[in-house]
């Protein structure tokens, strides 16, 4: 492909979605070989990636989110659920591991590019060996070489960094030969795990830049996994909320954090800082926040909102505009995992309701 | 907020570093990683130093604890914590300076916590070694200390591994505050941490801060979340502080091209989503001259045409 791409529009072209995930659960069993103790890690995760689209997981760590691109990558086994790409269900196809063909559709880029190049080897032979092993070398040599100059400038680096060893570059740069890496094989659904958190501050927006224009030019698919809500609103099309191993809200970014309908989600919202909102984070509110993420008696989203929900099971409440397809779980019903095994349960209260929140907990 | 705890005067800065400059003296080449830089903090005054990886921030925190090690050298300027002359200390002096009068919390101080102990013996620790108490009355104070961050003290007898991260921080910052320091470092504390837990622990320093009334010089990359708790800040770049004023003063109006290009690092929450250019490579400046006052109180180096670099000038500006 050559930088004169087409560029493919930015909404879903097609109605079948890249990449779909139907009920997807993952158990991690605990203790020995007999032990029936297990953690609920992922519980009917629900979440579809139109082509070209990027959605954006974000939630506290712990929730599930990286289980969930491990699931999804067929690095973890899950327990229940459909993966679905292009329809097809891999998990039904690839029975006990992620075939060539998968792999050529997905990929992933990890958290830390310290660790994901082997130091030994020079930039070319990441990049050489993701073309050889799926066929994509061009016949001659003098066609490789192109490709690789291609890869290279295409992540904004320098054709003669092919012979650096990853020691000799930056952060950044690395994060973007990790993602030339991932691009070698033309797939279709990039998987990125906080690719920028272990990021300095100077190179993390080019990083993001770099993949909202792959998106633009190549039509890649992504899913943006990520703790920083600033981020995943500046580059996702939807955000979907993740608590306690339960997608809990999804929504059009911008509609979503400007009106946050999930507790959890008005509580991550309040807990990013910043400066230009009108006084000082409110202890109280955020204790009240808190209690409704951990024992909700109320659901104030039933089609009327002025009307409490009074619904049976946990189901999905449309927020506003159908258009901007945002819906919330019914707060009535916390997640499983919300016992204790999370951030949020261990803390402690704040100074307003101190005695509130020890006997909630 | 208590003026009486520190021994001097309310007027004068706990601690005051002036014309402070750093190298990293290689074999072949040297570094300057701090280069002339001067600040100082008021009493209960919440001082931040913002910046990339790379531009010193650091290096200045260890600084002031003279914790710098070969190949660091304090080539020139002072370092004065009331009063004292703390580049002149003597082995005996600075150990009693360093966690009685000036306490710091590292980054990843979670980890720090010595994990065969259990968070009482630690704290304990410091109670029978600096403050001389029995191990009786450690214990107490020990369990006070941890309530003061909101942790029951029943977890004294807890191992660090079984507290969650945001616990162990909260316990390193208890730790740190344990006897009154006048000045508290803090070097990034909430970077490994998500986003409510940090919220958390910044409330909590927030709270410490007007109880105890210790001034804090609080490192990080974060801009909204310097902006949030400092009351003056510097932004520094290459060594060099470019601009230097009011938090909320710099963040509504921010001079220094280095500081509007930082502010621009981070995407807002709010507004339009436009896009962002982010640290640019465009974004480079080389011999930084001192900085000048444009608005009262607010102090930015000029960054119109950089002058010429000659070697006259960077000679003579290292001394």
């Amino acid at each position: 492909m050559s930088h004169s791409a087409v560029p493919t529009s930015t909404g879903p072209t097609d109605d079948t979605p890249a990449l779909e995930i139907r009920g997807l659960g993952k158990q991690f069993s605990l203790g020995g070989l007999f032990s029936r103790e297990s953690v609920r890690a992922l519980h009917g995760v629900d979440l579809s990636l139109g082509r070209g689209e990027i959605v954006a997981l974000v939630g506290e760590s712990g929730s599930g989110k990286s289980t969930l691109a491990r699931c999804v990558a067929r690095l973890e086994r899950p327990t229940t659920g459909e993966i679905l790409l292009d329809g097809v269900d891999v998990l039904k196809r690839d029975r006990f591991q992620a075939s060539r063909a998968f792999r050529a559709q997905v990929q992933m880029v990890f958290q830390d590019p310290f660790g994901s190049l082997n130091p030994a080897h020079r930039i070319e032979h990441f990049l050489r060996r993701s073309l050889t092993i799926h066929g994509k070398t061009g016949g001659s040599e003098k066609e490789t070489q192109r490709r690789l100059e291609e890869l290279i400038t295409t992540v904004g680096l320098q054709p003669d960094m092919l012979n650096s060893y990853p020691h000799e570059l930056s952060g950044g740069q690395r994060q973007r030969v990790a993602i030339a890496r991932a691009l070698a094989v033309e797939p279709e659904v990039i998987l990125a795990d906080e690719p920028t958190s272990m990021l300095d501050v100077s190179v993390r927006i080019g990083v993001l830049n770099l993949m909202r224009k792959l998106r633009d030019d190549k039509g890649i698919s992504m899913l943006y996994i990520t703790h920083d809500l600033a981020s995943a609103r500046y580059l996702a099309d939807r955000i979907a909320v993740m608590f306690a191993g339960e997608i809990v809200e999804q929504g059009e970014s911008l509609d979503l954090l400007a009106n946050p309908a999930h507790p959890y989600t008005q509580l991550l919202v309040s807990a990013v800082p910043d400066p230009a909102r009108s006084g000082s984070y409110d202890p109280v509110r955020r204790a009240e926040l808190r209690q409704a993420v951990m024992a909700s008696t109320s659901c104030a989203f039933d089609g009327d909102p002025n009307q409490a929900c009074s619904s049976e099971e946990s189901v999905r409440h449309q927020v506003g505009d159908p258009e901007n397809r945002h819906w919330v779980r019914c707060h009535l019903y916390r997640p499983w995992a919300g016992a204790g095994g999370h951030a949020l349960a261990g803390e402690p209260a704040l100074p307003a309701n101190d005695t509130e929140m020890k006997a909630s907990a | 907020m208590t003026v009486s705890q520190t021994s001097f005067g309310s007027h004068e800065p706990v601690l005051e570093v002036k014309d402070l400059t750093v190298k990293y003296i290689g074999d072949t080449r040297s570094t300057t990683a701090v280069d002339r830089v001067s600040f100082s903090i008021g009493t209960g005054e919440v001082f931040g130093l913002a910046g990339e990886s790379g531009c010193g921030k650091s290096t200045i925190a260890n600084s002031i604890m003279r914790l710098l090690k070969d190949p660091a050298k304090i080539a020139g300027g002072s370092i004065r914590f009331g009063g004292k002359d703390v580049l002149a200390m003597n082995t005996e002096e600075l150990r009693r300076f360093r966690w009685q009068d000036v306490a710091m919390v590292f980054q990843s101080a979670m980890n720090s916590l010595n994990p065969v102990l259990t968070i009482g013996e630690q704290i304990t620790d410091i109670y029978t070694t600096h403050a001389g108490y029995s191990r009786k009355e450690s214990l107490h104070r020990a369990g006070q200390l941890l309530e003061l961050v909101r942790i029951n003290p029943s977890r004294l007898k807890s191992y660090p591994h079984q507290l969650s991260g945001g616990m162990r921080q909260r316990a390193v910052i208890a730790m740190a505050v344990a006897l009154k320091p006048s000045l508290l470092i803090l070097d990034e504390p909430t970077t490994a941490l998500d986003v409510v837990v940090q919220q958390e622990i910044m409330a909590q320093i927030k709270e410490l801060q007007r109880e105890l009334g210790f001034s804090v010089l609080f490192i990080t990359h974060d801009m909204s979340l310097m902006v949030e708790l400092s009351h003056r800040m510097g932004v520094m770049y290459g060594g060099r502080i470019v601009e230097t004023a009011k938090a909320s003063e710099i963040h509504a109006n921010p001079q220094h091209p280095y500081t509007q290009a930082l502010m621009g690092a981070f995407p807002p929450l709010t507004g339009p989503r436009v896009p962002l250019t982010g640290l640019a490579e465009g974004v480079k400046f080389r011999n930084i001259p001192d900085l000048a006052e444009v608005f009262p109180g607010h102090f930015v180096a000029p960054s119109g045409d950089s002058p010429a670099i000659t070697p006259a000038t960077l000679e003579g500006a290292a001394q």
